[in-house]
Parts: C-alpha cells; structure tokens; sequence
C-alpha cells in the first residue's frame, strides 16, 4: 500500500468516532499494542525534544532499502500517534518518505497536535523522521554512483 | 461570606463552552481571568483617554499622567510599601528579577560572592541569578525542599556566608502551593546582614502582602496572575536599594540630563522606567487590586482555603492518586499524578472535557527532577472556582482512570 492509501485508511477508520473520548481511547488502544522500543533507543541520543511527554525515534534500513521505524513514548495518548506515523511511514523508501504530504493528521482531528509549542513534540517527531529519510536516502544515491 | 455564583458574573470569559462542555478553568496558576471593571478600564483608556505619560502638556497626557501616579499608589497600599518612589512598573515578574538581578548585580556582586536560591523556585528565580553568577564569576547556592513541600529552613543558617550578597525565594511555590514563611525567612537573612527578594507570582493573589512587615528588601509580582492585564508587573525595592542601583536599561523618561558626554538619571522611581511604560496595563492592574479590595480579601482567602479543602479531599478519594505538595500552609494550588498515568495523558483527557489544567514541570524542572518526575498535574483554583467545578474535576478524573488503566 502507498503511504497515501495508507492515510486514506487511517481517515476512514477515525470517521466512525465522532466523540473525542473514542478517539482517544482508539489512540490509547494503539499505543498499547504498539510494542516498546529496543532499549538500546529509548536513551538521551534518541530522545525528540517535547516539552512534556518524551518521545524516542530509531530508523533504520532494511535489505530491501525499505525504511523501519520504531518508537516509543513514556505518555500512552502520544504513544498512539507514534503508532499511526510508524503505520504511514515505516516499510516506504527514504525517497518516498521525504517528500511526503501528510493528509491524515489534519483529516482525523488532530491537527491542534501540530502546533509548535504542543508539548508532545510531534512536528518535531515527523521531523525527525524526514531527516532520517533525507540521511538515508542521501546515502542510496551516493552509493549508487559508486 | 462571598457568593461565588455572584462573583462569576463579573468575569465573562468564564460563561463560554469548550467541546460543547462548560468550561471549567483551573489554570489560575498560569494566569487569572479578568473581571469586566479591567476590561471596561482598559477599554476606556483606549477609547477615551490615552496619551503618553510624563511627556506633554496637553490634557489627554495630563490625565493619564495622573492615572498612571494614581496606580502607582494603588498599588504602594495594596502591598504596604513606605513611598510611592518604591513601586517601579515592569512588565512581569520575569523583568521585575531581571532588573535586580541586572542592577543589584551590577552594584554588590563580585567573584566569589554567593547568591542563594531556594529548591522550589520557578525558573524566572533561578536563570537570572545564573547569568550573574555567570557574569560575575559567583556561586548558586540552593536552600533544599523537604518531603512534604516545606523549605530546610534549619539549613539556611548555616549556608549564609560573608560573601552571600542575597537571597531569592518564592512566597508560594506554584508547584507545590506551599506558602513560605517569608517574614521569618528575612529575619533570618538580615540576622546575617543578607538581603532578601520575594517572588510574590502565586501569593499576592493568595495572600496579604505586607513588605513593610516582611521586611523584604524587593518583592516582585505580575499584573495578569492578580487578575489585571497582561504585560505590566511590579518591582517594589527598598529606597535605599533603589538610590545605590544603576539602571538596568537607559533610554527616554529615566533621564534628567542627556548630554553626548555624561547623562545625569532621574530619581526614584522613573530611574528605573526607560521608554513607555505599560501604562494602561498598570492603571487596569490598580483597577484590578481595587475589585480584590472590593471583593474583600478575607472573603477570597476564605473561599480558596474552602475550596482547596474541599478539593484535596475529593482528590483523595481517587485510587492511586498523589499530591505532590502537602505543607500545613497551601495556596489553592494542587500538584498531582494518578498511578503510573502521564499528566500529558490526563491532561489531553481533561481538555475534552472541558477542564483546563496545567500539565508538565511547570517552569521549575528542578524541582520536579528532584521528585524523580517529568511533571505533574496541577490544578489552581481562584475565588472564582466552585464547589460543583471541584465535582466535575473529580468525575473528569475517574473518566481519566477509567481509559488510562
């Protein structure tokens, strides 16, 4: 699936709820089953600069060139929307990744997350994400030239 | 006895719905909402009477000018200073620290000297002793909190030396609400010839504030936490502080005499007033203290002792939940976490239902780190607050344990 079409399906799964306590508690029941990060990750030199509630991001590529994400929160609300950007990104190239328009966040009501002083830090986690994208997919091309 | 539904009428922002609930605001830590006789002045002024004061000769000037004095006045008494001459305008109490950490730095702190602090200050009383410690080559020295939230005062003796130059500690902690004993604070202090600066952020809406009876050498505090404008604060200074200080910053108005050689400065208190001031934010913030005196200060001491009370009983019935704070002496300020629940989590939750709550380490990371926790819960309760508001706090958080667990 594309990283669009897997926007679309995040959209459609969230327009069922029109109260916000089901959405949370469908963001609560992610970042439950989202599974915690490597502990080798979930340290300082992984950490996304929130202001409250901490986030760790670790990328890496698979044989296929494909990007995996893992990450963690130490709040569960957040932990959810990790959940969800780990879905729309991990498993795409750096290439597909980079350039991405992100649709979904908007579209399910929690574009008020998106804000810079929200203490969740999850501009600064999508961020983060892209820059790994840009990191790896700048290695594919020069390794390419080799 | 204070009929707090008649008082919510006088604060229109508070009959509002947030996400189709009632809007239950517990965030008076953060800031106090304004009752419609500030609005209506700041109103006014804007609409009617604004000039720049100390400047011209025409009427509009002359009244402001006038109004502008008048504050000043308002608040000399409200907080029992001696002179007017003692009462600078700022713009917070941020500025209010800055400015003396700026000047009284600049007159009395050397390399090697000591500036004490105490372990529950907001940052606003932490980082500007840091940049003179830095500055000057001197040394932060932080007077240790206890368990349940009080300051080791037994302590403080013996950490005073002949090269501590001052001592900055907070009235309440916004953290904890513990209400220090400030008047014994600055005995002690002089007792070894240190002078003393009061952050009175979270008190003077709580609290009688006398400086004359503290003794305080400086006391500093913001017009928005006491239920005036935003923008305008007050740094009261003993006068003979004041008269050794340079000023902080130079400009218009705080001049007798500029030449390209030498400038000659003005006295007390425009020395320490460069450029324009906040004056409609200083005339809503006199207007704002009247209202409070209006009001009767024992009924609101009254009304959040009851509520606080009320609410940290409530609270406790809440399985799994801790207060962080529990000193016999609180402001109506309640810090807490739920079990192993984030505060974000809680907080994101509450919001939803209309509640607003401050979440996080509320600007006194040292504090909170020393608890071993990235933040917690607070919710700060002004004369405002009701009894059946405490109950949808209550029912707010059994929905938050009820999703979280």
């Amino acid at each position: 699936m594309s990283i669009q079409e897997i926007q679309d399906e995040i959209v459609e799964e969230f327009s069922v709820y029109d109260d916000w306590m089901d959405k949370y508690n469908y963001l609560i029941e992610l970042g439950k089953e989202l599974p915690p990060i490597d502990p080798r990750y979930r340290t300082e030199a992984y950490l996304i600069d929130g202001c409250t509630s901490r986030v760790w991001i670790h990328a890496e590529l698979d044989r296929e060139g494909k990007m995996i994400i893992t990450a963690d929160s130490d709040a569960i609300i957040t932990k959810g929307i990790v959940a969800l950007l780990i879905r729309v990104f991990s498993g795409h190239t750096p290439e597909e990744i980079k350039d991405v328009e992100l649709t979904f966040i908007d579209k399910v009501g929690l574009k008020e997350n998106l804000s810079p002083t929200r203490a969740n830090g999850l501009l600064s986690m999508i961020h983060q994400i892209r820059m790994y994208a840009l990191a790896y997919y700048t290695k594919q091309q020069s390794e390419k030239k080799d | 006895m204070l009929n707090v539904y008649k008082i919510r009428e006088d604060f229109p922002i508070l009959d509002q719905q947030v996400y189709g609930k009632p809007l239950v605001y517990l965030d008076n830590g953060a800031t106090t909402q304004k009752p419609r006789v500030v609005l209506e002045t700041v109103e006014r002024l804007y609409n009617r009477e604004n000039a720049n004061v100390h400047r011209g000769v025409h009427h509009l000037s002359t009244v402001t000018t006038e109004n502008y004095e008048a504050a000043r006045d308002t608040v000399r008494k409200y907080i029992h200073a001696a002179h007017s001459l003692e009462v600078i305008f700022t713009h917070g109490t941020t500025s209010s620290i800055n400015a003396v950490a700026f000047s009284f730095g600049e007159r009395y702190v050397r390399a090697g000297d000591e500036i004490i602090v105490s372990g529950m200050e907001h940052h606003a009383n932490i980082v500007p002793w840091q940049m003179l410690c830095d500055r000057k080559g001197a040394r932060l020295k932080v007077l240790p909190v206890d368990e349940t939230g009080d300051l080791m005062l037994d302590k403080l003796e013996n950490m005073m030396t002949n090269k501590t130059r001052l001592l900055a500690v907070t009235q309440v902690s916004n953290v904890l609400g513990t209400i220090n004993p400030v008047k014994k604070i600055v005995e002690t202090a002089h007792a070894h010839n240190v002078p003393v600066l009061v952050d009175g952020a979270q008190g003077i809406q709580h609290e009688k504030t006398d400086v004359q009876d503290i003794d305080c050498d400086f006391y500093v505090f913001s017009g928005h936490k006491i239920y005036g404008p935003t923008g305008v604060g007050v740094l009261y200074g003993k006068e003979k502080w004041l008269n050794e200080m340079p000023p902080y910053q130079g400009g218009g108005d705080m001049i007798k005499k500029v030449t390209f050689e030498k400038t000659i400065y003005e006295d007390l208190p425009l020395k320490f007033e460069a450029g324009t001031m906040n004056y409609i934010g200083a005339i809503g913030l006199a207007r704002a203290i009247e209202y409070l005196q209006e009001t009767g200060l024992d009924h609101i001491i009254a009304w959040e002792k009851e509520l606080l009370d009320y609410a940290t009983e409530k609270l406790k019935k809440i399985p799994g939940l801790r207060i962080y704070g529990n000193s016999k002496q609180k402001a109506s300020i309640i810090s807490f976490l739920i079990g192993d629940m984030h505060h974000y989590d809680t907080g994101m939750i509450l919001d939803k239902l209309g509640i607003a709550v401050r979440t996080g380490h509320h600007c006194a990371q040292p504090l909170t780190e020393s608890y071993g926790i990235t933040g917690t819960v607070r919710a700060s309760f002004a004369f405002y607050n009701t009894k059946e508001e405490v109950d949808v706090l209550y029912n707010g958080l059994m929905k938050v344990v009820e999703m979280l667990s």
